[in-house]
């Protein structure tokens, strides 16, 4: 058997049978990463002696006859701007190229709580800002459905990782998109969580009020997996939500039953003139998915939609001013060699270890919030934020979820997307509002167009999400059955 | 020509809690440096802040205190600034909705209370420090950055630098009494930066506004406030102003010092801190709060004057400090006599106090003890000098005052033939004092007095024997 | 739209620095979204509240215990001068 095609559910099974060793799996993996991550870069650093240990323990749990956790000897990559004590947090930029956190992210004392095996950080847009994971310090990854496209970002490392079986599940962050649009340019699911549903203690900020914490699978078990693994109040985050909603998928069941009952809508203010039109054959075809299974499939509006993009730039754009004003080279971080006064190595640092996309932001959002300058438009956008928000509301009064495609531009050749403003950020206009709403989203793969994957986003009201899990493995498994 | 001084005042207050604002690092002075240090208080990638409790009902007993508006309804926004102390580039503070509005302070001036109107009281986390070494290095140490503060800030209400130092030392003592703070400006849990101006009444004419840092002591804020007013009424009457500008006072020059030009105000794009949630103060919290105050010095001394009918001195002494105040009335349970328990107070315990130089709860007198001691001088049981014997007996042995007095045999003789029986003897032997005291020679009698008191020990009640020798003279 | 002073000024509240040729791009694109902002004036935001999180709760007030702090070790780790246990520049600061 080839192991690293196992799905992260079968190498739980196989392990707990004792068909496979925690071992076996992790050598297994870190081969293929030998093998193949010099042509993807999907990896920053990789704890080759850690992950060894840790299956060594699982290894010994088993043979103790001891229980074994959820993610019992699962290889799993990490984003690399989620904080571990055990390996260096870069976040794909020279100012924390040698970083050490003294602390685990809470999520990360969760995997390991529950046997999951950490195999390395992947590589990302620098400090997540970016959609193609071009702008990382160390290198752009490739996507490894063809290495000529991008894998999409700023969760690019961890999507291409799982879709190269370099791993079998990962964690990336989601604030605009940065974990659906990488899992639909990688052909894999990826699940963006309601806010507050899963702790960010450890997480770097980019944007407090749109971050989360995102999964990545081959398929949908998997990712719900994952998700169910990471979920949960943290008192440590004073933004987690107190009541968690518990993530148990029944097994099995035939696709019309997971998707029976929900009302489906779909906005009709998707059909911009910027997407892409061979989606719009591609939503059709979907649509008729979800109908053969049963499901009812309406037109919606969300009124508000075509303004999400501006609103989300200017809210994380002032956000992210903020968050990275701590990067000054003083405690940690790319300190520069010449400075003769404060403000000079405050300036020479930032400058000699930011690169220009991170600049670039936290310009506009100082701007943003300046007032006499750009504050207008802060207020502005936090009020367009209340009616994006109530679209959504009153949409899922009715509908159980909405559908959209991922993004509106397919996956697309390194360096080939005009590097305009808002041009570049076109990916995000469906997938940014989800996180101006603090809603759950999952995007799934629906077939290929001219030899490019497709995602479709399914999202879901506020901790709802097992509504999207369903609706997920209900199209997942109509697909298989070639409906 | 006549000049008037505007003064406003903004206060830092640490708070005695255990704990930062953010985290549960120590809340302690002192320390080596960098070991109360977390990744919250450090601004680590990926920390994220948790509100301490206390730190929010300690700033509410503040503003109740201050009769403040307390905003039920509020948030943390951040003040976004660069500075070698503060760690996330930004401080967690609060903006347009401040946890206190409005509220004052009264002070006593010569012809009567004048209010001091507050602005607002918010909470904030303080920064670290920085030291400066002799090599031309700057040391950084995170202990402090973290600690929870709070932010007064005053109207321009005061008018002289005395008023301003009236103003904090009734804020200091408050603060003390309600144990918020332990307001030590040495230690830095108490600082003050001043903004002071001055008007030409006639003219109109107004001096730009100059802010005060780095002030130590009242007296260093006082003598820096001076220093400012005759800075500014020299510069109006040479026609001139001053520059809007922050200046420090020096204290080995005695004069003030330009840290920099303000220029335009600093643009701190205040937002509000997405990592943390609304805060709502139910009022329910508030009335708890409002109810475990304790009774604040004004309020007290008002009532010691009206309930024990004290003057208004005297209140003020016994309430100077809540221990010494709650020893009064305690003391009061066991004796029923305001005027005499506050005259001993005030007398011989206050400066068996000061010599000692201790508080009254570390002394060996307890209420029950002075006031049984009280009670036997009362009673006439014993006089008032063999009183303050027994007093200091108690001080140093803790012994009740009874107990005391019967091992002693110090028990006043009161049986009018006894004592008779020694005035007749001393009378006898001092003919000579007597008669001189018939030629009018005064001080003879209170010498006879005094042979009789030594006769008895002490024991005999003095103004008894001073009438009984009066009567036999007379009858001489 | 935005000048070459705003973005000195900007530049230098959030302490970044750009070469001159970069301002020109910065101020294009600067000039390319605020038309694109300007969408907002669109829709009338007079009654609309604004959304300062998604969240509904309140804020959870910590309880005032001492919790453990990290060595000093490790909170000098990550950092490139340090002396005595002290985070350590040169002095540049007033």
């Amino acid at each position: 058997m080839d192991i690293v095609k196992l799905s992260a559910v079968e190498i739980k099974e196989k392990i707990l049978k004792k068909e496979l060793s925690a071992t076996e799996v992790v050598k297994a993996h870190l081969n293929r990463i030998e093998e193949i991550d010099k042509d993807i870069n999907a990896f920053i650093s990789i704890n080759k002696e850690g992950a060894l240990e840790a299956a060594e323990k699982v290894d010994e749990k088993i043979k103790n006859g001891e229980e074994l956790g959820a993610l019992g000897g699962i290889p799993i990559a990490l984003k690399d701007n989620i904080v571990t004590k055990d390996t260096k947090t870069t976040c794909g930029s020279k100012m924390l190229e040698n970083y050490r956190s003294p602390y685990d992210a809470t999520v990360v004392e969760k995997i390991k709580a529950q046997d999951g095996i950490i195999i390395g950080k992947t590589n990302m847009d620098e400090f997540a800002m970016g959609s193609s994971n071009k702008t990382s310090f160390f290198g752009p990854t490739r996507n490894p459905v063809n290495t000529n496209l991008v894998p999409g970002g700023s969760s690019g490392g961890s999507a291409a990782a799982v879709k190269a079986e370099e791993v079998a599940l990962a964690l990336g962050t989601d604030t605009g998109g940065s974990t659906r649009q990488p899992a639909a340019y990688c052909d894999i699911v990826g699940i963006k969580p309601s806010y507050g549903l899963v702790s960010r203690y450890g997480v770097v900020s980019l944007a407090n009020t749109l971050d989360t914490v995102g999964v990545f699978g081959r398929d949908v078990s998997d990712a719900a997996l994952m998700l169910s693994a990471i979920v949960g109040y943290d008192e440590k985050d004073s933004t987690s939500y107190e009541n968690p909603t518990h993530l148990v998928v029944e097994k099995d069941l035939e696709p019309t039953e997971y998707i029976k009952g929900m009302k489906i809508g779909i906005p009709r203010e998707i059909y911009l003139d910027q997407i892409d039109k061979r989606l719009i054959g591609v939503m059709d075809k979907v649509i008729k998915v979800f109908q053969s299974l049963g499901a009812k499939v309406e037109e919606i509006t969300l009124p508000h939609l075509e303004y999400g993009l501006s609103t989300y730039h200017v809210i994380s754009a002032a956000e992210i001013s903020s968050n990275m004003a701590r990067f000054d080279g003083l405690r940690y971080g790319y300190r520069a060699k010449e400075y003769s006064t404060l403000d000079e190595l405050y300036i020479n640092s930032r400058n000699e270890a930011f690169g220009d996309e991170v600049k670039r932001r936290i310009l506009m959002g100082t701007y943003y919030l300046s007032m006499g300058l750009g504050r207008e438009y802060y207020e502005k956008a936090l009020k367009m934020r209340t009616l994006i928000i109530d679209d959504f509301n009153k949409a899922f009064k009715d509908y159980d979820i909405i559908l959209t495609p991922t993004s509106p531009i397919l996956p697309f050749q390194l360096g080939k997307l005009k590097d305009e403003p808002l041009t570049k950020d076109l990916t995000s206009i469906f997938t940014a509002p989800v996180n101006l709403a603090g809603l759950c989203a999952m995007s799934i793969p629906c077939g290929y167009v001219d030899g490019l994957p497709v995602g479709l986003q399914i999202i879901g009201d506020r901790f709802k999400e097992m509504n999207i899990i369903k609706a997920g493995l209900a199209f997942e498994g109509g697909m298989k059955n070639g409906i | 020509m006549a000049y008037k001084t505007i003064i406003g005042l903004e206060i830092h207050v640490e708070l005695a809690t255990n704990t930062k604002m953010f985290c549960a690092c120590p809340n302690t002075f002192g320390g080596e440096a960098n070991t109360h240090c977390c990744p919250v208080c450090l601004g680590l990638p990926g920390s994220l802040p948790v509100i301490n409790k206390t730190a929010i009902e300690y700033a509410i007993k503040a503003g109740i205190a201050f009769n403040c508006k307390i905003n039920t309804k509020t948030k943390m926004d951040r003040k976004n600034y660069y500075y070698a102390d503060l760690v996330k580039g930004y401080q967690i503070s609060q903006d347009d909705i401040p946890l206190c509005e409005g509220g004052y302070i009264e002070i006593e001036l010569e012809d009567g209370a004048k209010k001091i109107n507050l602005q607002r009281i918010h909470i904030e986390e303080d920064t670290g420090k920085l030291t400066h070494t002799m090599d031309g290095d700057t040391l950084i140490d995170y202990n402090r950055s973290g600690v929870p503060l709070i932010e007064i800030v005053t109207r321009p209400d005061m008018n002289t630098p005395e008023e301003a130092r009236l103003f904090l030392e009734k804020l200091r003592s408050t603060l003390k009494y309600i144990e918020v703070s332990d307001c030590k400006m040495e230690e830095g849990s108490l600082r003050c930066d001043i903004n002071i101006n001055v008007v030409d009444t006639e003219t109109g004419a107004k001096t730009n506004i100059t802010e005060i840092k780095n002030l130590n002591s009242f007296k260093g804020a006082v003598k820096a406030m001076e220093f400012e007013e005759k800075r500014h009424i020299q510069l109006l009457k040479e026609g001139k102003n001053t520059v809007r500008e922050t200046r420090r006072w020096d204290e080995v020059k005695n004069e003030t010092v330009t840290m920099r030009e303000k220029g335009e105000a600093e643009d701190y794009r205040y937002a509000v801190d997405g990592d943390l949630a609304p805060i709502e103060i139910p009022d329910t919290w508030i009335e708890e709060i409002r109810n475990k105050l304790p009774e604040l010095p004004h309020h007290k001394k008002e009532r010691f004057m009206r309930q024990y009918n004290l003057s208004e001195y005297d209140a003020g002494v016994l309430t100077a400090s809540k221990d010494l105040a709650s020893f009064y009335e305690e003391t009061l349970k066991y004796i029923d006599d305001t005027k005499l328990v506050s005259n001993w107070i005030m007398g011989d315990v206050l400066r068996r106090l000061k010599d000692e130089e201790v508080e009254i709860e570390d002394t060996k007198l307890s209420p029950k003890a002075l006031g049984q001691l009280l009670s036997l001088i009362k009673s006439g049981k014993i006089n008032n000098n063999t009183g303050k014997k027994v007093l200091r007996e108690v001080f140093e042995t803790g012994k009740d005052p009874e107990v005391i007095v019967k091992e002693k045999g110090l028990i006043q003789i009161t049986d009018e033939s006894q004592i008779l029986e020694v005035v007749e003897k001393v009378l006898s032997e001092n003919q000579q004092s007597v008669i001189d005291y018939k030629n009018g020679k005064d001080r003879a009698l209170g010498f006879l007095v005094g042979q009789v008191m030594k006769a008895t020990k002490g024991k005999a009640n003095p103004q008894l024997v001073n009438k009984m020798i009066l009567d036999l003279i007379n009858k001489m | 739209m935005v000048t070459k002073e705003q973005v000195d000024h900007i530049a230098h509240l959030c302490k970044l620095k750009f070469a001159e040729e970069e301002k020109e791009r910065i101020i294009h694109e600067f000039n390319v979204t605020l038309k694109e902002l300007e969408a907002f004036n669109q829709i009338d935001l007079e009654n609309v509240a604004p959304t300062l999180g998604v969240n509904k709760h309140v804020q959870r007030l910590r309880e005032d215990i001492v919790g453990p702090s990290l060595d000093r070790d490790e909170v000098l780790e990550n950092t490139v001068e340090k002396q005595y246990g002290y985070f350590k520049l040169l002095k540049i600061v007033e």
